[in-house]
């Protein structure tokens, strides 16, 4: 399909700009612009069309079954749209006076709230832009706290699991510490010697996701966490995996201190085809003072942002954070109100039943029973008739199906990581488990129909050697582009 | 793409999948057969600047593939003399002959003795044996 | 099952249970050791039906006071601007709104292909190489372009120019102690920032960061600007306003290692604040180095066109504790909304937007009454001293209906009486009269 950039006629356009009839000031002359950007000129009607088209390439939830594991790809309810475009919320510029922005203020604290009593801890900052910002937000917290205790230089490692997501050790990076690593045992829970072999007064903090990445609670937790407190250090709660606890176990009566939600993931905002995403940050109240600045605070019967924080660790992104988020996810948490658990229960039933229907024809990694997510291994496939998890999932475009998460974690080889959520109705599930089973017996049948799938997609597999290897990352306009390699 | 498994004798080998091939007081130094087929075809050397130390059981560059990175590994110590631009420009060189054209750095030994640390060939065919 | 999106009927669930063999719900949480089971209910106001969520909803939302009830000229990072009407239809399409990131290409060539589009014009309106997927917003990108130059040059320093965003300034400084990163910031005269004063604090920098136009509104000279970080050896870093590179030079016309930015104000509302999206655009040489998505362009089996994300060794689903980044959400959807919103502008509109925006805010400066805190040159806002403590003249003026402006003695000292006016090409001439007249009343 061609780039809009080709489909670009030079003087055609589409939108009109007022012009009010004023003298337009000079732009000093070292200033101004000496050639006008190559955007696209196109009329409306072709824009609409391209994007259109654009459209009808793309798979999203609304397409289709989007078992993507790790994602939590439920239903993005259209109400939660409707309501964050009220003009009171979409035109309420973030400078607004706090007296003229009390709706939007009121609606930030009852989101904290509710985050609170999910979490199981009192403090809550809405502002992190991401999961991953949140988890930078909650180590900054943690060094914050430690300084103020005057033990900020001693304590100088996070411990890790070895399933953890990338992003967590990506994030001890970013707030400079240093980063450890502990086992997990053969049933996916951390390996308590390891544990008490690594913790001490040098450790700052545990960062992990219960249930794990390989989709199971960790049965030792409340060990865990007297570990590290004993140690007097503290434990962060990636909540990347919180769609399968709630209102079941709260992060803060497992011993948690800190915990980020996400919540483009539990409470439905939109992914958008990578994001906007919120990572709110949940603390104990003995961390409050540490949360970024500003925070919201009621007084009486009104509300308005604090920005005098002096214990504060400062500002980790613009204004009061991703306040759009915050209205659908919000929104998607009044529809069910106190029966919120009956989301996990369901996300955590829809699992088991793909899990125990499948377990017969692909290898489980764990043989225990699941929370909201699970993990195949193709390792026998591969070995018996080289069929690798990609082809796999090559071969469910075909059949309608978005693709698992495959390759992770990296504790299971040839992993398909499934992750159903709790929106989908059983006949969607029924569909996948027999499009499953197909697939396996393809894959003995007939590898190679699995080895050349997709076969009904816009287009076949993509060179990914060759887009590394000589990036192209703009258009070229015709012209030779210098590539980073 | 790579020839078949080899893993010359003249060489001397470092766990990590590095080999070194040493000339008096230089070295040149690469990636081992079983290294470039773990990691797949190659897509970047990030290769050290000359006049850099490579430093014994430290990295001295990565190399790429579309879904993996690793570290490369120095056998021995000393300056680095000079960068194979063919690996930089073309990475699958590396994959395609990875004792030859594929070599990564030249450099200049700054302790003789840490050789007498480094496999034969056949230590390390155990050890690849083990992987 | 009376409450949220839940699909599943009472007979699906006993033939479900039945499958896995177990008898109940509680059965799946066995493995949720006792003592950190929730026993009780959830603390959550009552459940709404559709109907009465929207309700609710409509009813906050008339607690505050937006842009369409009251004439406003705030700015100061957010602005005003027209979103064209074919971005909602374009951002409401499911397959864009819930997608996920591009894992499997097969599945997201339509994203894969609009987020090529907009690195495209990114790089177009800043004459930069490579762009990002899309950062966080415009305070972040500050944050990464500072990672970068501290692997890209081995340094530790960076100098901000006072004249910055001050949220940008504060996001940089809770970055830079994980970083491992001194903060130096160099202050402004009359307004704008002085490239010997940055000479000297560049030297044995890792990175410059000045705005065009800066936070006062004015037009830096941010061409002796580059030179200065660039004379230095630290990275010249350019925070810029898409609405303005119709009219402004492209920083890389002048050098600029990277040119970062606020996305909002082409194609996204003013929401509060959030979600928006921040743009990084670098010269190749940083490619590598670059934080979040990069889509590049390859071909499939049949050799046919297509994308994929790229260079994902860089990122931390790979590259985990040497990533260039942890970023994986980023905000795609809303940089296709700034996609789009170029592409109805075109470069004529973009030029067209520019000048009608710097116009009214010349119109502004010889209507309004007050004298301006800087004589430069500005491109879409005006900052003008009030004979009264600043604070006070929005109170009075909002008392009258029209929100004046943003108040730069909340950021800066001695400018209690400093008040910074935007004009985007919503506000008319008569809206200007308006404000011109609600000022003269409230400062007399």
């Amino acid at each position: 399909m061609e780039l809009i950039y080709e489909k670009s006629q030079a003087g055609r356009r589409a939108g009109r700009v007022p012009n009010y009839g004023l003298p337009v000031p000079d732009v000093p002359e070292a200033l101004a612009r000496t050639s006008p950007p190559r955007l696209p000129e196109l009329a409306e009607n072709e824009i609409m069309r391209h994007f259109t088209n654009l459209a009808d390439r793309n798979f999203g939830i609304d397409t289709g079954f989007y078992p993507l594991g790790s994602c939590t790809m439920k239903y993005n309810p259209r109400v939660n749209e409707r309501v964050s475009k009220l003009p009171g919320f979409a035109h309420l510029h973030p400078h607004q006076e706090d007296e003229g922005a009390q709706g939007a203020l009121e609606l930030m604290w009852e989101l904290q709230a509710i985050l609170a009593e999910v979490a199981g801890l009192p403090s809550v900052t809405l502002q992190p832009a991401a999961g991953s910002q949140g988890e930078l937000t909650g180590l900054m917290v943690m060094r914050a706290y430690f300084n103020d205790r005057g033990e900020g230089d001693q304590r100088d490692t996070i411990i890790t699991a070895d399933t953890a997501h990338g992003t967590n050790p990506a994030s001890v990076t970013m707030a400079g510490y240093k980063l450890e690593k502990v086992a997990t045992t053969e049933r996916g829970n951390l390996d308590l010697d390891d544990l008490r072999a690594k913790v001490n007064e040098r450790t700052a903090g545990l960062m992990l996701t219960n249930p794990s990445t390989v989709g199971l609670f960790d049965e030792g937790i409340a060990e865990v966490a007297d570990i590290f407190h004993e140690q007097g250090a503290l434990l962060y709660y990636d909540g990347a995996n919180l769609n399968a606890i709630v209102g079941r176990s709260r992060p803060g009566d497992m011993g948690f201190d800190i915990v980020h939600y996400n919540l483009h993931k539990t409470f439905s905002q939109p992914h958008g085809g990578g994001g906007p995403g919120g990572g709110p940050v949940a603390v104990r109240a003995d961390l409050e003072p540490f949360l970024p600045s500003p925070q919201v605070v009621k007084e009486g019967d009104t509300f308005r942002l604090e920005r005098d924080r002096p214990k504060s660790i400062g500002r980790v992104r613009g204004f009061a954070g991703p306040f759009g988020v915050f209205v659908r996810s919000y929104a998607y948490m009044r529809a069910y109100g106190p029966d919120l658990q009956a989301m996990s229960e369901t996300a955590v039933l829809n699992a088991n039943y793909l899990l125990a229907e499948l377990k017969d024809d692909y290898e489980v990694a764990y043989d225990r029973l699941c929370m909201h997510e699970f993990v195949l291994s193709a390792r026998a496939l591969k070995k018996e008739y080289g069929i690798t998890a990609l082809d796999i999932a090559k071969r469910l475009m075909d059949y309608g199906v978005h693709p698992p998460t495959i390759y992770f974690p990296l504790v299971v080889p040839e992993a398909l990581m499934i992750e159903p959520t709790e929106t989908e109705p059983k006949e969607r599930l029924d569909a996948f488990i027999a499009v499953m089973k197909t697939i396996a017996r393809e894959a003995a049948e007939n590898p190679e129909l699995l080895k050349g799938a997709p076969h009904t997609r816009p287009v076949r597999r993509l060179d990914e050697v060759k887009a590394a290897k000589e990036p192209i990352v703009r258009h070229a306009f015709g012209e030779r582009v210098p590539t980073g390699a | 793409m790579a020839g078949a498994e080899m893993y010359p004798e003249d060489l001397k080998y470092h766990p990590e999948h590095d080999w070194a091939r040493i000339e008096g007081d230089e070295a040149v130094l690469g990636i081992t057969w079983w290294a470039q087929d773990a990691l797949g075809e190659l897509v970047h050397f990030e290769a050290p600047a000359v006049g850099d130390m490579a430093v014994k059981d430290e990295a001295y560059g990565e190399v790429e593939s579309v879904k993996a990175v690793s570290d490369v590994i120095s056998p021995l110590s000393g300056e680095i003399l000079e960068v194979n631009e063919k690996a930089v420009e073309e990475p699958e060189s590396i994959n395609e002959d990875p004792y030859g054209e594929g070599w990564l750095v030249r450099i200049r030994l700054s302790d003789p003795t840490e050789r007498n640390d480094l496999l034969d060939v056949e230590a390390y065919r155990v050890v690849v044996a083990e992987q | 099952m009376t409450a949220g999106y839940l699909s599943l009927t009472e007979q699906d669930r006993d033939e479900m249970l039945a499958a896995i063999g177990v008898s109940s719900i509680d059965d799946l949480f066995e493995q949720v050791p006792e003592p950190v089971r929730f026993a009780g209910e959830l603390n959550v106001p009552p459940a709404l039906s559709e109907s009465e969520l929207v309700r609710y909803f409509e009813e906050l939302a008339a607690k505050n006071v937006h842009t369409g009830v009251e004439l406003s000229f705030l700015g100061a990072g957010i602005y005003d601007h027209y979103v064209p009407a074919i971005v909602d239809a374009i951002l409401q399409r499911g397959e864009f709104l819930t997608a996920y990131t591009p894992y499997q290409p097969e599945m997201s060539q339509g994203v894969l292909q609009a987020i090529f589009e907009y690195q495209t014009a990114i790089c177009e309106l800043t004459g930069m190489d490579v762009s990002n997927a899309s950062g966080y917003d415009g305070f972040t990108v500050a944050a990464d372009a500072c990672f970068i130059a501290k692997h890209a040059t081995g340094r530790t320093k960076i100098v901000l120019a006072e004249t910055l965003n001050p949220q940008v300034r504060e996001v940089v400084k809770t970055y830079a102690p994980g970083f491992g990163l001194e903060v130096v910031e160099v202050g402004h005269i009359d307004g704008v920032t002085d490239p010997e004063r940055i000479a000297a604090a560049a030297e044995g920098a890792a990175a410059v960061i000045f705005p065009q136009p800066n936070f006062f509104g004015c037009l830096e000279d941010a061409p002796a600007l580059a030179a200065a970080a660039r004379e230095a050896g630290a990275l010249a870093v350019a925070h810029v306003d898409l609405t303005s590179l119709g009219i402004l030079e492209a920083p890389g016309a002048y050098g600029c290692d990277m040119a970062i930015g606020e996305g909002q104000s082409v194609g996204n509302s003013q929401s509060y604040g959030g979600p928006h999206y921040g743009f990084l655009a670098a010269r190749t040489d940083f490619i590598r180095r670059m934080p979040g998505r990069i889509v590049g362009q390859t071909t499939d089996l049949d050799g046919d066109r297509g994308f994929v994300l790229t260079l994902q060794t860089r990122e931390q689903h790979i590259r985990r504790e040497k990533a260039t980044s942890n970023m994986t959400t980023n905000q795609t959807l809303l940089a296709l909304g700034g996609l789009v919103t170029l592409a109805w502008l075109g470069p004529q509109g973009l030029r067209e937007l520019g000048e009608t925006c710097m116009s009214l805010a010349g119109y502004a400066k010889e209507r309004i009454a007050l004298p301006v805190a800087f004589e430069q040159p500005f491109f879409k806002e005006v900052a003008f001293r009030t004979p009264r403590p600043a604070r006070d003249v929005v109170r009075d003026a909002r008392a009258m209906g029209v929100h004046p402006g943003y108040c730069l003695g909340r950021d800066y000292e001695g400018m209690d009486d400093v008040i910074l006016v935007a004009l985007t090409e919503k506000r008319t001439p008569a809206d200007v009269d308006r404000l011109a007249d609600v000022l003269e009343e409230v400062c007399a």
